[in-house]
């Protein structure tokens, strides 16, 4: 017997048993639908954050404080404020550092700010007039402060959307007084909202005030020219390595260290942070992934249960065929390529139902970043779903074939 | 040509130990129309299966056209079933919801024949006169109809043995009589037939009547067939081999 007559065998015994075939081929549909769309949304947060990620700004390089060490204790990951605003400024020359197109000190902390009763707490950046250059943000109305206003050290803000909202609900921000700190600043410039939204990808970007880097200082802070948290760097190309080389040679040399392997800072790199998420990320897809490969098992238990019933049912017709002449392999074949034509059948619909459920999801659940179908998972689960109806269908299909022909020529 | 030497069968039912054929020999030649008769326990069933190949005997060796069926495994086995016997039961035993030229394919398709399949499958209906009703299935024919489907799907591998296990014991007189003198035409064409049956009028148009009785032979007479002279000769050539 070849495969098409066994095929055909095979297609003959699923019409005859049209409903109970159907509601097998569901459970794998459900099964595969249910990869297909879990594994899509898991790609949609991955996409979403990288998305989120490359938002910081383009070819940034991020330089925190690193460990002090005092009188030879190591005293851990940002432990001291080790950065400068000569640091900073270092940096900037061009001389120094050809490959770094531009560069902004930033001193942040959270603070509460009020406005007219309404009060909200949020990160406040002490910045340079190049910030919105380097971290790609846009100011939506009014106008970024300037040099002049920086070195002038006046009390201006730019305030994230997120703020603007909560703060002023509605009315126009920019001229306002708002307080920080019980300081007042002028509201001179709002945020373009970078999209964000409640997710994994962590802080909110359009929840920010950004002052002049010297205000911070004078007025909120303290710590003037010493006070920096971090330093933001703009690197001319993509590839940062030549501008990373040369940051961590000058602040080397402006920290006076010669191991670079004793350095008081760190600088991670866009791709660091992208490396990273995409790891978490990795994991959530592949936890998503498996919750839905168990409903694929269940699937295919239930089409290894309803082939029992088949070939239970059909004793007395494999006897019959054994009597004229059929071996064990011919009915072996015929079982398997019933079960594996269920699975394959109910792995293709499921293929489908799963690439609508990820194209309408985010009508429903509007907070869900698109969910992205990849190719290798619906090759993968169109592959397990073949492969389950082969593992599920062997040991019913076993069970038929080794039957006695007289006990199942017997057999009412 | 069947040749059975000193056949024992015994089953285990239970704590039980059956004793269903206790000691038999008996030669079939070829051509020969046999019937075995005996009460219900007197074993002819298990001489059914042991000849059909269904089965293996516990002691004695059965040889099957010169060879001995104890050395053969299952699938040589149930190549032996697919050419050289076909098999008639008592309850039809037609796949159902396949249409009687399909059942009657079925035994060529297990052979592994692909050409002209169809037309040997319908040589074989027509053989036993049902050219008419190959499209039907099993549950559109008469009991007589449909053992005349399940002789022609016997015959379709053109086998040299026939084996019918109570073929009439599902069919009225007037249908009983008709099989039977269709198996007396497909013996008059040198096709050896053995059938069993507890019916005395039924082994009357056989030429020779094997009776068993507690698994032994107790008589093996032969006789001048019933009928035998209305029996109408169909054309050899509608079954090519």
């Amino acid at each position: 017997m070849n495969f098409i007559e066994a095929l055909s065998l095979a297609a003959q015994g699923i019409y005859a048993n049209r409903l109970r075939s159907s509601l097998t081929m569901l459970g794998i549909l459900i099964g595969v639908g249910a990869v297909i769309l879990l594994v899509a949304v898991g790609n949609g947060v991955t996409a979403a954050v990288n998305a989120r990620i490359q938002g910081l700004g383009s070819n940034l390089l991020i330089v925190f404080p690193g460990a002090v060490q005092a009188g030879g204790v190591q005293q851990g990951f940002a432990s001291g404020a080790t950065l400068t605003f000569q640091d900073y400024q270092a940096i900037e020359n061009p001389a120094l550092a050809p490959d770094v197109v531009a560069a902004i000190p930033v001193l942040n902390s959270r603070a509460q700010a009020t406005f007219e009763g309404q009060n909200w707490a949020t990160m406040i950046n002490g910045t340079t007039q190049e910030f919105p250059g380097v971290r790609d943000y846009t100011v939506a109305d009014g106008a970024f402060f300037t040099a002049a206003d920086v070195s002038a050290q006046r009390r201006v803000a730019v305030i994230g959307p997120t703020v603007a909202q909560n703060l002023f609900n509605g009315q126009e921000p920019v001229g306002q007084q708002i307080k920080i700190n019980r300081q007042t600043f002028t509201v001179v410039g709002v945020f373009d909202s970078k999209g964000s939204s409640a997710g994994a990808a962590g802080a909110n970007q359009d929840d920010l005030i950004v002052i002049p880097i010297t205000a911070a200082w004078s007025y909120l802070f303290g710590g003037r020219n010493k006070n920096v948290n971090t330093i933001y760097v703009e690197a001319a190309s993509s590839d940062t390595t030549a501008a990373q080389q040369e940051v961590s040679a000058i602040l080397l040399a402006q920290h006076k260290i010669s191991d670079p392997a004793q350095a008081d800072f760190r600088i991670t790199t866009q791709q660091d942070i992208a490396a990273t998420a995409t790891q978490t990320t990795g994991i959530l897809t592949l936890l998503l992934g498996a919750i839905a490969a168990i409903s694929l098992v269940v699937g295919g238990i239930g089409i290894m249960n309803i082939m029992l019933v088949t070939v239970t049912e059909r004793t007395r017709e494999i006897g019959i065929r054994k009597a004229i002449g059929a071996r064990r392999r011919d009915i072996l074949l015929q079982f398997l390529i019933e079960s594996m034509f269920l699975s394959a059948v109910g792995g293709l619909l499921g293929i489908l139902v799963g690439t609508l459920a990820a194209h309408f999801l985010p009508r429903f659940v509007t907070s869900l970043p698109t969910p992205v179908v990849s190719g290798p998972s619906v090759v993968l689960a169109f592959g397990v779903s073949v492969g389950i109806g082969l593992f599920f269908g062997i040991y019913p299909a076993n069970r038929a074939a080794v039957l006695h022909p007289i006990e199942a020529l017997r057999y009412q | 040509m069947i040749v059975l030497e000193n056949i024992v069968k015994t089953y285990r039912l239970g704590e039980v130990i059956v004793q269903a054929v206790r000691d038999i020999s008996l030669t079939i030649e070829e051509g020969e129309f046999v019937a075995i008769m005996g009460a219900s326990g007197s074993g002819k069933s298990t001489m059914m299966n042991l000849i059909g190949c269904l089965d293996k005997p516990t002691s004695g060796r059965y040889l099957l056209d010169g060879v001995d069926v104890a050395s053969l495994n299952d699938n040589q086995l149930a190549a032996i079933r697919n050419h050289k016997i076909g098999f008639v039961f008592q309850s039809f035993n037609l796949i159902p919801r396949s249409s009687a030229v399909h059942n009657v394919e079925m035994p060529l398709i297990y052979a592994g024949v692909t050409e002209n399949r169809r037309a040997r499958a319908m040589a074989a209906l027509a053989a036993v006169g049902l050219s008419d009703r190959a499209r039907h299935q099993p549950m559109e024919l008469s009991g007589g109809q449909q053992q005349r489907v399940a002789i022609a799907r016997a015959l379709v591998t053109n086998p040299a043995v026939l084996l019918a296990d109570e073929p009439t014991g599902n069919l009225d007189t007037e249908a009983s009589y008709e099989i039977m003198r269709l198996f007396g035409e497909l013996n008059a064409d040198g096709r050896t037939v053995v059938l069993i049956t507890h019916e005395a009028d039924i082994a009357r148009f056989t030429s020779r009547v094997v009776r068993l009785r507690d698994g032994v032979v107790l008589s093996d007479e032969r006789q001048v067939p019933h009928l035998a002279t209305e029996r109408v000769q169909i054309a050899q050539e509608v079954i090519p081999g």
